[in-house]
């Protein structure tokens, strides 16, 4: 049948990036950048009532040369706003973003002359949570809709 | 008691108190700058009065609604008297110091750089005369009521501006 024409690279390459992705997003080690109140929310998330172990996300790591997903919970100032670049440039690739809460998407109802109004305006954003704070299954929900994110990308994810 | 406050204060610097009232306990003076630091140290130092813990120091802006501009506000309470007092100083936009009381209370030390880091009034003789809560480059003084609301000051290069 000449089924040896048939195993091309491109065959062999989707295999190869699913097998990868669904080991990527089972295995995401988080950077909690944690400024406010939705640090309770996440908390709440990590722990065992929720349990976001249960996605394959439990372990938070607190140097960001370890970690692949950037959560970023809270309010960040223009003050705040080198550092959270530092810490996003330190992330080996590839490496996600997800933006926690109202304040961390858009600034919040803090409009005003110390807040950066969204994260997405110093770096690339992949999942927003809405919610003053989010209950943890929109959390979750969004961690979900991540995983599903990485489950598509190609081999080579770009940064 | 009360009255007390008011009237040793009075009686003592009469030429630099203009004016006063007392509502509901709380007592309040208008004090001229000239000998601000003379009269915080009578007040702490006075045995009667006795003031020895620094409560609050705010600037009020009252951009276009009173003249002179801004109104720098103390208040005080003393511990083993048992009372407070309010004093404020009138201060003009253009002429916007007043002599700092960190010699009296080093407790003000950093009240003192928050009213001049958001509302621009110096306070002449502080030995750290810096911004305190905005950062080194920052322009203007953001709780001024004529500062732009929209202003924003970003300390990194933002997304859609690299390249």
């Amino acid at each position: 049948m000449g089924l040896e024409g048939q195993l091309t690279g491109t065959f062999v390459g989707t295999r190869l990036s699913d097998a990868l992705n669904w080991a990527r997003k089972y295995s995401l080690f988080q950077y909690p950048f944690v400024t406010a109140c939705c640090g309770m929310e996440f908390m709440a998330t990590a722990c065992s009532h929720y349990d976001i172990s249960r996605f394959g996300a439990e372990i938070p790591r607190f140097s960001p040369r370890q970690a692949d997903l950037l959560f970023v919970v809270g309010t960040v100032s223009h003050k705040l706003a080198p550092v959270l670049r530092k810490v996003y440039d330190q992330m080996c690739d590839p490496k996600w973003v997800v933006a926690f809460g109202a304040c961390a998407s858009s600034g919040g109802f803090y409009d005003n002359y110390c807040t950066v109004q969204g994260i997405d305006t110093i770096i690339p954003v992949d999942v927003y949570i809405p919610g003053c704070p989010p209950r943890p299954e929109q959390v979750l929900d969004a961690l979900m809709m991540l995983q599903e994110k990485i489950q598509a990308e190609p081999l080579e994810k770009q940064a | 008691m009360s009255k007390n406050v008011l009237e040793r204060l009075q009686a003592r610097f009469a030429d630099q108190v203009e004016e006063t009232h007392s509502n509901q306990g709380d007592d309040t003076a208008y004090v001229k700058r000239d000998k601000l630091v003379e009269l915080l140290t009578f007040l702490r130092d006075d045995a009667e009065l006795a003031f020895n813990l620094p409560v609050d120091l705010t600037v009020v802006d009252w951009y276009q609604k009173r003249e002179p501009r801004f109104e720098v506000v103390y208040h005080l309470y003393s511990t083993t008297k048992k009372h407070r007092v309010r004093l404020k100083v009138r201060v003009d936009e253009d002429d916007a110091r007043v002599p700092s009381s960190f010699p009296v209370w080093p407790g003000f030390d950093w009240f003192e750089r928050e009213a001049w880091d958001l509302y621009g009034v110096r306070f002449e003789g502080h030995p750290n005369h810096t911004r305190i809560m905005m950062w080194e480059g920052f322009e203007g003084h953001p709780l001024r009521k004529d500062y732009p609301i929209n202003k924003r000051q970003p300390l990194t290069t933002l997304l859609g501006e690299q390249k």
